[in-house]
């Protein structure tokens, strides 16, 4: 807990004045208070009004950021914004400076700008741990419509965590890359320019990053959700040192996960964007071979979810509940067959 | 400008909705164990909704088809809303409240540029009314609440109540050409919808801080995506007189346009030859620190602030000016040449991707319901001249210096002393004035006196202010020519806002200054010419003479410069202070 949050809810006891007990300033009490005037005090300075590349209907010059790091990163969507490497950030206080992009994630289309700065900035640690959980209060900041262009501070919104589930979205004909666990909330996140906002506790800390505007793949809704903090860490650490974004591998993005090796399926070489999953070889032994999976078998669905290409297969296998057997179903000639993998957890983690 | 321009929209209603609902009443869920400061603050929130409802109207045009909301601000039954939802009614239309019943209702004033409109409900005088709060302290993070009709929904004219947070505070939202420009205006997060219109925002206390009108939109249709608008309060009070005068209201120019420097700051790039700024010392190039008290970070900043006041204001302002510090007070100029709002506002109402309306004009005034008939007057320049007439009435009639019925006041010798320290006198009497000095006499006969001289020499006017000042004490306002109410603005250096009224005789205009308390004529502004700097008078020290309160000291300035200051010599009468 930083010193200034402590102050906080200080402030709070203080406003709950002598018939509350200090107790009573609980996060929800805080919500309910005058408090969240000091939160968005203290939010704002470290959110980040990016101006790029754009200017039509869906196609908006501006998005969000928020800083990552004292020495002036910013972690932002990657957007069309972005494209010609460098960006107008406007600060809190109305200071513009040049920004330029260091880095990019391609699987959660992520970006990491820097300005130079002469001191610290404000800015949100992602180490925290923080538990998140369906009906958790939240705030977004971003800068939605681009109403904020100078020192304005960007818009606050309220809402609640209403489901944390895996994300499976589009837009038009580009489907999100990610498909591991975000935070769907009921604030109007997915607008123009939300894409970079930051999503809030009560407390002040960082929960996830607004991402961009998609729609689900499955309902055609707009989506409010958030990339969880915790899966922005290690791609943010990467950025910030300069590595190359991981292989195409997405286990080793969603590291933890199974692998169709941890059930001995060996697929064919992933070759092209779309390679079909066939099953190459099976390992003599393996929980697929008890299972009675067979080479040239075709992998079409995990779980609930339709698979298509190897990568769809990874994607899917990252989200699937790691306690539960493993539904597969398979297309064998015209033959569709479900099977059933309980998963071999000492092995699953020997291979960490 | 640099401000990135978003897609918004308004918020009438037109939707014939059928939607059978059943209304929620405000029934307290019983709260069985659960933390009781959560329950506390349902029970709080509950309690606000309960004090917040019975302002809150539904306004429909008199067809019944089109409509918005409304928020009732006095029991004799002044209510506001958007001009958005008023103009397409025509002068009458029908208000639902929450008890259910159906009012008739009459326009009063409008404020075309700044989407706001008020109107009268007929029939009692003891409507519930809504607390104004003080917009100024509201923040962001604030809880509110909207009410209002949204999508139409309420049959027995209960509103739907929403919840949410202040996004935004200070916003400034482009207006569709010059009308319908949202400036300094609160963001907010509860819900606002179509219908919602013209309905009130409160505080988390249940105070009117704002009213809803505007929301951005994109890619899923005219529905609340969390980014609503409402148009301060604070900015309507300075407005309210002016919106009951029954005035087509203008909002103010500085009369010089603002843009901003590659630093940020706001710098001037043009100033009118004929405004107070100019006058004032306001030149190209100079830099803009503050309006009003408000400091000023950008030429945006500059725009936001200025967009919440009506034409004829007067504010204080700083500026650097070749490298030295100005600070000086300027009169606002209108936004809009005269006419140029009447011939906007016979214009639609923007409103998108919705059929045109069918707008009922004032042709339709013989089938207006028979209470909005009485009192509805039109005139050009006027959204209802009926409330015009009624405030000139009122304080002509409790001016204690107005002259009943044909009477002619005494001819009144005044002294004073000029700058050299001798002695001065003026002689007014119904025909003609004169004034005396070493230097000379001015004399001049009113039927031969063109309204345009500025005599005497460095009084900017004195001779025709006294005359048109004595005309109407004496003769009343038809005598001096055409004259309105204009609503309350601050002047002489004052930021209390007081009455004015102004009056058009031949080629220059008057403003007379009435007292709130004792209805005093406090004062009088000759304009002469809208590049010169008024006359002005004030009148002080009022004492009995002839059974009559009465000014014994004239103040006289020409601008930033003081004329002299006479004084009726007291009679015996008017020893005894007032």
């Amino acid at each position: 807990m930083r010193p200034s949050f402590i102050l906080y809810l200080l402030a709070i006891a203080t406003v709950a004045g002598a018939t509350a007990p200090l107790e009573a300033a609980t996060t929800e009490n805080a919500f309910i208070g005058s408090s969240l005037r000091v939160l968005n005090l203290e939010t704002q300075p470290k959110i980040v009004k990016i101006f790029g590349v754009g200017g039509l209907r869906q196609l908006e010059a501006y998005q969000t950021g928020v800083f990552v790091s004292p020495e002036g990163h910013i972690l932002t969507a990657q957007s069309l914004v972005l494209d010609e490497g460098e960006v107008t950030a406007v600060l809190w206080n109305g200071i513009r400076v040049k920004g330029t992009v260091v880095a990019v994630e391609p699987l959660l289309e992520l970006a990491l700008l820097k300005i130079d700065v002469d001191e610290p900035v404000e800015w949100f640690p992602l180490q925290e741990s923080i538990s998140v959980k369906p009906g958790m209060r939240v705030l977004a900041f971003a800068n939605v419509f681009g109403i904020a262009v100078y020192d304005e501070p960007v818009s606050m919104l309220q809402g609640v965590v209403s489901g944390i589930v895996p994300l499976s979205a589009r837009r038009g004909a580009s489907v999100a890359n990610y498909t591991g666990n975000v935070y769907v909330v009921d604030a109007a996140t997915n607008n123009p320019g939300a894409a970079g906002g930051a999503v809030v506790d009560l407390s002040g800390r960082f929960l996830g990053l607004i991402g961009k505007e998609m729609r689900s793949e499955s309902t055609g809704a707009w989506l409010n959700y958030v990339l969880p903090a915790s899966a922005l860490r290690e791609p943010v650490e990467r950025m910030k040192a300069g590595k190359p974004p991981a292989a195409a591998d997405a286990t080793n993005l969603a590291s933890g996960h199974p692998a169709p090796s941890d059930y001995g399926i060996v697929l064919v070489t992933d070759l092209f964007e779309r390679t079909p999953p066939y099953v190459d070889r099976v390992v003599v032994g393996s929980l697929a071979a008890q299972a009675g999976i067979r080479p040239d078998d075709l992998i079409v669905g995990v779980g609930e979810q339709t698979v298509g290409s190897r990568r769809d297969l990874e994607h899917a296998l990252a989200t699937a509940e790691a306690d539960k057997p493993l539904q597969l179903r398979l297309l064998r000639g015209k033959e569709l067959l479900h099977v059933s993998l309980e998963q071999d957890n000492s092995q699953a983690d020997g291979n960490e | 400008m640099e401000h990135t321009k978003t897609r918004v929209g308004w918020l009438p209603c037109r939707t014939f909705l059928v939607v059978g609902l059943l209304t929620h009443l405000f029934t307290p869920i019983a709260a069985e164990g659960g933390d009781p400061q959560v329950i506390a603050a349902e029970r709080h929130r509950i309690e606000i909704v309960r004090k917040i409802t019975p302002a809150t109207i539904a306004i429909f045009d008199s067809t019944g088809a089109g409509g918005g909301s409304g928020v009732l601000i006095s029991p004799d039954g002044y209510a506001l809303t958007n001009y958005h939802v008023t103009a397409p009614c025509g002068p009458a239309m029908k208000c639902g409240l929450p008890d259910g019943r159906l009012y008739d209702a009459v326009i009063v004033g409008i404020d075309p540029p700044g989407d706001v409109a008020l109107i009268k409900l007929l029939g009692r005088d003891d409507f519930p009314s809504a607390e104004l709060g003080d917009s100024d302290r509201v923040q962001m993070g604030d809880w509110v609440y909207v009410a209002g009709n949204p999508f139409l929904l309420a049959d027995d004219f209960q509103p739907s109540v929403s919840y949410g947070i202040v996004s935004g505070t200070h916003r400034y939202q482009y207006p569709a050409g010059t009308l319908l420009e949202y400036a300094d205006c609160i963001q907010t997060d509860a819900a606002i919808n179509p219908g919602n219109s013209g309905g009130p925002l409160y505080d988390s206390e249940g105070r009117l801080i704002g009213i809803n009108g505007r929301g951005s939109f994109e890619k899923r249709g005219r529905v609340n995506v969390g980014v609503g608008y409402a148009i301060s309060i604070n900015q309507i009070k300075r407005f309210l007189s002016h919106l009951k005068s029954g005035r087509v209201v203008d909002h103010a120019s500085l009369g010089a346009t603002v843009t901003t420097a590659s630093d940020g700051r706001p710098i001037v790039d043009e100033v009118m030859l004929d405004s107070d700024a100019y006058r004032r010392g306001l030149r190209y190039g100079d830099e803009l620190l503050a309006f009003d008290g408000r400091e000023l970070s950008s030429a945006n900043a500059f725009k936001n602030a200025l967009g919440t006041y009506p034409a004829g204001w007067t504010v204080p302002i700083e500026f650097m000016s070749k490298a030295s510090l100005v600070k000086a007070r300027v009169r606002l100029m209108p936004q809009h040449a005269e006419g140029e709002l009447d011939e906007l506002i016979a214009e639609s109402p923007p409103s998108e991707g919705e059929p045109e309306p069918k707008r009922i004009v004032a042709d339709d005034a013989n089938k207006l319901p028979p209470p909005v008939a009485e009192c509805f007057e039109e005139r050009p320049g006027f959204a209802n001249y009926w409330f015009n007439r009624q405030h000139q009435e009122r304080l002509l009639e409790t001016c204690p210096q107005r002259v009943p019925g044909k009477t002619e006041l005494e001819d009144l010798h005044l002294a004073g002393t000029d700058g050299a320290g001798a002695e001065v006198t003026l002689q007014l009497s119904s025909n003609e004035a004169s004034i005396t000095s070493e230097q000379g006499r001015f004399f001049a006969r009113f039927e031969s006196l063109l309204a345009e001289e500025l005599n005497p020499p460095g009084s900017g006017g004195l001779l025709t202010s006294l005359h048109l000042w004595r005309m109407l004490l004496e003769q009343g306002p038809d005598a001096v020519g055409e004259v309105f109410y204009m609503g309350e603005i601050p002047w002489h250096g004052s930021t209390q806002p007081i009455n004015c009224l102004v009056a058009i005789h031949k080629d220059v205009r008057a403003h007379f200054y009435f007292a709130a308390d004792t209805g005093n004529l406090t004062g009088m502004e000759l304009f002469t010419d809208e590049a010169l700097d008024s006359c002005r008078v004030t009148f002080s020290d009022f004492r009995l003479r002839q059974g009559r309160s009465w000014p014994h000291e004239w103040n006289v300035h020409w601008g930033e410069y003081e004329y002299m200051t006479f004084r009726l010599a007291p009679d015996a009468e008017s020893t005894q202070s007032r």
